[in-house]
């Protein structure tokens, strides 16, 4: 039989269809495996409440236990709400890799953070929009690059 | 039809019809960052309204697309303010910060009520709602205390709306017999403490009218809501039963 820890683990490697270089484990969208009598219950989270991703992601995790014989379901669940704080640190080392810089801490902070440039580094930037590309990036730029880029959102 | 459906079916409508008119924005916001942001908020507002209405749904063997292509003008339980037209840019963010800061209040209750779908579904929402808070802010902001043009037009918002908010905190036998449910007559002063300190700086006049609308949360709305609803409903009934 199958553990859930190597299904935790298969499914973990769901691709995010909108972050593609974050797997559902390093985003903290996978929350739990579990079992209901004989049949394996996989949670997830959604980022945002409209998130147009969760129904692909659902599909595909689908797919992952289909492929490992696995009889399951998959069940979207809303509380706790998801938070940038469950992002994995290898999730973020990849994401400033990707080109977006990654989510701060939502603990609370003194002074303002800069967000620093992921493809120069600098931390001498500014924040355009407050709403970026998906519902979980903010759009900003680098002034000293110049680049525009991403910003995982922290919440 | 349980008090609890009734209850989920009036926040779901609030944050579906609020979808349909911030999403009228997309392309044809004043700057490309803007319509990406208003594109974003009516994206929360759908996935609030989807969670909600799905909820409802499921109490009355429903789903949440029945509730939302499938019921009549008198049978949608939102306040009137969701659904007037959209006018100039001044107008929508008026109603982003009245509506927004609202929400915000409600879920903030609502989060530690004893309805676990219910505080979920807040719990979740209130993050994103404080952001849409900060954008309406910051924008008043700009407009009211900008130039002569910027500053008449979001007076002129402020104005026009102000007689569709106290709708929004009406009480009724339902929130009162209803547990789990948030009487909305208890947000109304920390609303009202938070938006005339974002009018007051704002350089605008604190709105005075005291005439007040009424009657979208027992089904009566304004001439605009059917021409809201031919628009959404038209492809669901048009082709029933189509999927995509």
């Amino acid at each position: 039989m199958v553990t859930d820890e190597a299904i935790f683990e298969a499914v973990g490697e769901v691709a995010d269809p909108e972050v593609p270089v974050l797997t559902i484990a390093d985003l903290g969208v996978l929350r739990g495996v579990r079992r209901e009598g004989d049949e394996v219950v996989v949670t997830i989270t959604p980022t945002y409440s409209g998130c147009p991703a969760m129904d692909l992601i659902r599909h595909e995790v689908e797919l992952t236990l289909q492929s490992l014989h696995v009889h399951g379901r998959v069940e979207t669940v809303l509380s706790p709400a998801w938070t940038t704080d469950w992002m994995t640190d290898a999730g973020k080392t990849k994401l400033t890799e990707y080109g977006i810089a990654p989510p701060s801490s939502t603990g609370p902070v003194l002074l303002q953070l800069s967000v620093r440039c992921p493809l120069c580094g600098s931390p001498n930037t500014s924040e355009l929009s407050r709403f970026g590309s998906t519902s979980c990036k903010s759009l900003w730029r680098c002034n000293s690059c110049r680049e525009p880029f991403d910003h995982f959102k922290a919440i | 039809m349980s008090d609890l459906f009734l209850y989920a079916l009036r926040l779901g409508d609030d944050a579906l019809i609020s979808a349909q008119r911030t999403g009228e924005w997309i392309a044809a916001a004043p700057q490309l960052e803007e319509d990406v942001a208003l594109g974003n908020i009516a994206l929360d507002q759908l996935g609030q309204a989807r969670s909600l209405l799905q909820y409802a749904g499921s109490l009355d063997g429903r789903t949440e697309d029945d509730l939302a292509y499938f019921r009549d003008e008198r049978e949608f339980l939102n306040v009137q303010l969701c659904e007037l037209p959209n006018g100039d840019f001044g107008f929508a963010m008026a109603r982003l910060l009245y509506f927004a800061t609202y929400q915000h209040l409600l879920y903030d209750e609502l989060r530690s009520c004893a309805d676990e779908t219910l505080a979920g579904v807040a719990g979740k929402a209130v993050k994103e709602v404080a952001y849409h808070v900060d954008h309406a802010t910051q924008w008043v902001l700009r407009l009211g205390d900008g130039t002569e043009e910027s500053h008449r037009r979001m007076q002129a918002g402020l104005d026009a709306l102000w007689p569709y908010t106290a709708e929004l905190f009406e009480s009724d036998a339902l929130v009162q017999r209803l547990e789990v449910a948030v009487d909305p007559s208890t947000l109304h002063d920390a609303w009202s403490d938070r938006v005339l300190a974002v009018i007051d700086e704002s350089t605008c006049e604190r709105p005075s009218s005291s005439y007040q609308h009424s009657g979208g949360r027992s089904g009566r709305h304004t001439e605009h809501m059917g021409y809201l609803l031919a628009e959404l409903q038209h492809v669901a009934r048009s082709h029933p039963g189509a999927t995509w």
